[in-house]
C-alpha cells in the first residue's frame, strides 16, 4: 500500500485560445504522501491554481480541459472519473479554500446555511443535527460565539473570520487532502499567522494532507515539509524545506530566496528581485522555460528543454545543476556581489 | 423603517408634484382646448360661455395653483365631458388596467426568469439562439401591428378569440368569456416586457456564475441544479428585481396601446379619450393616479430587493 495521497503525473491543462490551446500547466509532477503539507510556490502566473483546479477537476466549468496526464488520489485516476463521481468526492474527500474570502463566500446566504449545505451534499442527516455540525466546525476553527456567527452574512464577518469560516465548509466532510490556494493573500500580516497556525494545528489533529499554494516562500518555509517550485507550468524543483533553504538547485529557486528578507541577513541591504517577468501564455520561449531571465543561461537552456531529474531526495530541472553547484553559484546571497536587479 | 417611510413619502410628494406641474402646463398649453371640440355651428358667445364655465378664462399658473389645492383636499375635480367626478371615472377603469397588468407581469416575470436561465444553461447552443433570436423579434415588432395581426388570425380567421372587449361581468361572468378576453392583450403587452427580462435574466446569470463563489459552490460538491438554481439565481435575482422595477412604466405605456387596440376598457382608452376630448381634470387625474401606481410599485420592488439582498440594509 504506497503510503501517497496525490500523484500528479505529467498534468497538462489547457484553456482553448484563439489559435490552439494555451497550457497555463504543461507537465506537471508531483505527489504528496499522507499527513504531509507540501507547498507550491511560484510567482503569479505560474499555473498554480490551475494545477489545484485540475485536481479538483473545476477547470472544465470554467472553459478548460485537462489534456494530458494522470491525477491519482488514493491510487484512483480522477481524469477518469465522471461528473458525478468527481462531484461526491469535491467537498467531501479533497476540499479546497481560495484566495479571496470575501468573494469565495456566497454574499446572499448566512455563514451557517454555506456551512450546513457542505455537510448535507455528502451525508444524509436532519437540518438541525447539520446545524448543530456546523456549530461545532465553526468552534473548531476558532471562530467566538459560534451561534451568533452562524446566522451572520459574510459582508458582517472580517477577513480573517471569513477565511476561518471557509475553511470550516472545507472541513465539513473531513477531507483527506485540503488545497489551500493562497489562503492569506488578501489577509494582513497577523491575521496570516493566525490562519496559518490554524492550517497547522488541524492537519496535527486529523492527519490529513495539505497542498498550499502561495507565492509567498517565507510562507513555505512556516508551513510545508516539501516545497515544490513552479515556473510558467513546469515544475522547477522539489526540495524539502530544510534543503531548499540551505541550498536551492536551480537559479530560479534562488532567485526566489533571495526575494525575501531573512533572519540571519544583513539589516540595510537592498532585496534582490529575478530580473524580467513571467512569460505570457502565448510567449513561452522554447528550450528552458526560465531561460530568458536566467543569469547562468547557455546556449543549450535556448534550445532544449531540461527534464526534471532527481539527485538524491530532491528533483531539479536545470542543465547545469551540477557546474553550478561545484562553483557554490547556487549559494543564496542576500548581500554584497552583483545584484541581479535592485 | 419609520425613518425609510418617510423619506419615501417625502420622494414620492416631490415627484408628484413635479409630474402635475409637467402635465398640467402641457395639456392647457396644447393648442385647442374643450371649446375646439364643440361642434361647428357653436357661436363665439357659446365657446364663450363655456370657456368661462370651466373656468378657462383665468391665467395657467393660477388655475394649477387652485387645482393644487383642490387636489390636496383629495378633490381631483369633474369631469369635463360627462360631468362625473374624475375620480369615480378612474375608478370604474383602473381594475380592468390592473387586471391586465398584473396578468402581463406574472407570466413575464415567470418565464422571463425561466428562459433566460435555459438561456444562459445553454450558451452559444440552438436554445440559446432560438431565444435570443425570439426576443429581439418581440422587441422590435410594434404592438400595435402584432396586435392586429392576431386579431386578423384569431378572431377574423379562426373565429377562436374575441377581438375586443372586456369580456362578460359581474352577474354574467364567465369563465372562458372572461380569459379568451384577457389572452391577445395579455400576450401582446407581455411581448412588450418579456424580452427585456429574458435578456437581462441572461447577463446577469452569466456575470453571476463567472463570480468565484459558484467555484466554491462546486468545491464543496454542490449539484449543478444547486449550483445554478440556488448560488446563481438567488445573486442574479437582485439585478433582475430593480430592471422589473423600471419595466413598471414601461408596462403601463404598453397597455395604452393595448387597450386601445382590444377595446379594453382600462385606464388606458380612458386617458386616449380624456387627451381628445381636451378633458383637462381627467388627464390630471389619471396622471396623478398613474404616478401614485409607479411610486407604489417601486416601493415593493425596493422591498423585495431588501428581502432578496441581506447587504441592503431592512426596510
Ligand atoms: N479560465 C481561464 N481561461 C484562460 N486562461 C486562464 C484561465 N485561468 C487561468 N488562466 C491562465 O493561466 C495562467 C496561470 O494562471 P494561474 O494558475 O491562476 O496562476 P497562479 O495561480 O500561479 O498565479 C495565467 O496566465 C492565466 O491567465
Ligand atoms: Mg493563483
Amino acid at each position: 500500500m504506497s503510503n501517497k495521497i496525490l500523484e500528479v503525473k505529467n498534468l497538462v491543462t489547457g484553456y482553448q485560445g484563439k489559435d490552439g490551446f494555451m497550457k497555463p500547466v504543461d507537465g506537471v509532477s508531483f505527489d504528496i504522501e499522507k499527513g504531509e503539507t507540501i507547498c507550491i510556490v511560484g510567482e503569479s502566473g505560474s499555473g498554480k491554481s490551475v494545477t489545484s483546479m485540475s485536481i479538483m477537476r473545476l477547470v472544465e466549468f470554467e472553459n478548460g480541459r485537462i489534456l494530458d496526464g494522470q491525477i491519482l488520489f488514493c491510487g484512483e485516476e480522477l481524469s477518469k472519473k465522471s461528473n458525478e463521481e468527481m462531484r461526491q468526492i469535491r467537498g467531501s474527500k479533497i476540499s479546497m479554500i481560495f484566495q479571496e474570502p470575501l468573494t469565495a463566500l456566497n454574499p446572499v446566504f448566512t455563514i451557517g446555511k454555506q456551512i450546513t449545505e457542505a455537510i448535507l451534499f455528502h451525508r444524509s442527516m436532519g437540518k438541525k443535527e447539520a446545524w448543530l455540525r456546523a456549530e461545532e466546525l465553526v468552534r473548531l476553527v476558532g471562530i467566538s460565539d459560534p451561534k451568533q456567527r452562524l446566522k451572520q452574512y459574510p459582508h458582517e464577518l472580517s477577513g480573517g473570520m471569513r477565511q476561518r469560516a471557509m475553511i470550516a465548509i472545507a472541513l465539513a466532510s473531513e477531507p483527506d487532502l485540503l488545497i489551500a490556494d493562497e489562503p492569506t493573500t488578501a489577509l494582513d500580516v497577523t491575521i496570516e499567522a493566525q490562519i496559518l497556525e490554524l492550517l497547522r494545528s488541524l492537519r496535527e489533529e486529523r492527519g490529513m494532507s495539505i497542498m498550499l499554494i502561495t507565492h509567498d516562500i517565507g510562507v513555505a518555509a512556516e508551513m510545508a515539509n516539501r516545497i515544490i517550485i513552479m515556473y510558467a507550468g513546469k515544475v522547477m524543483e522539489v526540495a524539502e524545506t530544510k534543503d531548499l533553504f540551505d541550498q536551492p538547485l536551480h537559479p530560479y529557486s534562488k532567485g526566489l530566496l533571495e526575494s525575501v528578507p531573512r533572519m540571519d541577513g544583513e539589516r540595510g541591504v537592498p532585496l534582490k528581485s529575478i530580473s524580467g517577468s513571467i512569460p505570457r501564455l502565448n510567449e513561452v520561449p522554447p528550450g528552458c522555460r526560465f531561460s530568458p531571465r536566467c543569469p547562468f543561461v547557455t546556449d543549450k537552456c535556448h534550445k532544449q528543454e531540461p527534464a526534471l531529474e532527481k539527485r538524491g531526495t530532491r528533483q531539479v530541472a536545470c542543465w547545469h545543476v551540477d557546474e553550478l553547484f561545484e562553483k557554490d553559484l547556487l549559494a543564496i546571497k542576500t548581500e554584497g556581489g552583483v545584484p541581479i536587479e535592485s | 423603517m419609520l425613518r425609510f417611510m418617510i423619506n419615501r413619502a417625502g420622494q414620492s410628494a416631490i415627484l408628484l408634484l413635479i409630474v402635475t406641474l409637467i402635465t398640467f402646463f402641457l395639456v392647457n398649453l396644447a393648442p385647442g382646448g374643450p371649446a375646439s371640440t364643440m361642434r361647428m355651428e357653436a357661436t363665439e358667445e357659446e365657446r364663450q360661455a363655456i370657456v368661462e364655465k370651466l373656468g378657462l378664462d383665468q391665467p395657467v399658473h393660477i388655475r394649477y395653483v387652485e387645482w393644487l389645492k383642490n387636489a390636496l383636499q383629495g378633490d381631483l375635480g369633474t369631469s369635463f365631458t360627462s360631468s362625473e367626478p374624475v375620480i369615480q371615472r378612474i375608478m370604474e377603469r383602473l381594475p380592468y388596467t390592473i387586471e391586465l397588468t398584473i396578468f402581463t407581469i406574472v407570466i413575464s416575470v415567470i418565464l422571463g426568469i425561466f428562459f433566460g436561465v435555459i438561456s444562459t444553461v445553454k450558451r452559444g447552443k440552438a436554445g440559446d439562439h432560438v431565444i435570443n433570436f425570439v426576443s429581439v423579434i418581440g422587441l422590435s415588432v410594434p404592438a400595435f401591428w402584432l396586435g392586429l395581426m392576431l386579431i386578423l388570425l384569431f378572431s377574423i380567421t379562426f373565429k377562436w378569440l374575441p377581438s375586443s372587449g372586456v369580456g362578460p361581468r359581474g352577474a354574467e361572468f364567465e369563465l372562458w368569456g372572461w380569459i379568451s378576453h384577457l389572452i391577445m392583450p395579455v400576450l401582446i403587452l407581455t411581448t412588450t416586457v418579456l424580452p427585456h427580462i429574458v435578456r437581462f435574466t441572461r447577463s446577469s446569470m452569466l456575470e453571476v456564475t463567472s463570480q468565484n463563489y459558484i467555484r466554491t459552490a462546486r468545491a464543496k460538491g454542490a449539484k449543478e441544479s444547486v449550483v445554478l438554481y440556488v448560488h446563481a439565481l438567488r445573486n442574479a435575482l437582485i439585478p433582475i428585481i430593480t430592471i422589473i422595477g423600471m419595466l413598471i412604466p414601461r408596462l403601463l405605456s404598453g397597455a395604452v396601446i393595448t387597450e386601445a387596440i382590444f377595446g379594453w376598457t382600462g385606464i388606458g382608452t380612458l386617458i386616449i379619450d380624456a387627451a381628445r376630448g381636451r378633458d383637462y381634470p381627467l388627464v390630471m387625474g389619471i396622471t396623478v393616479m398613474i404616478t401614485i401606481v409607479v411610486v407604489f410599485c417601486n416601493l415593493i420592488v425596493d422591498f423585495l430587493y431588501s428581502r432578496v439582498d441581506p447587504r441592503v440594509k431592512n426596510v
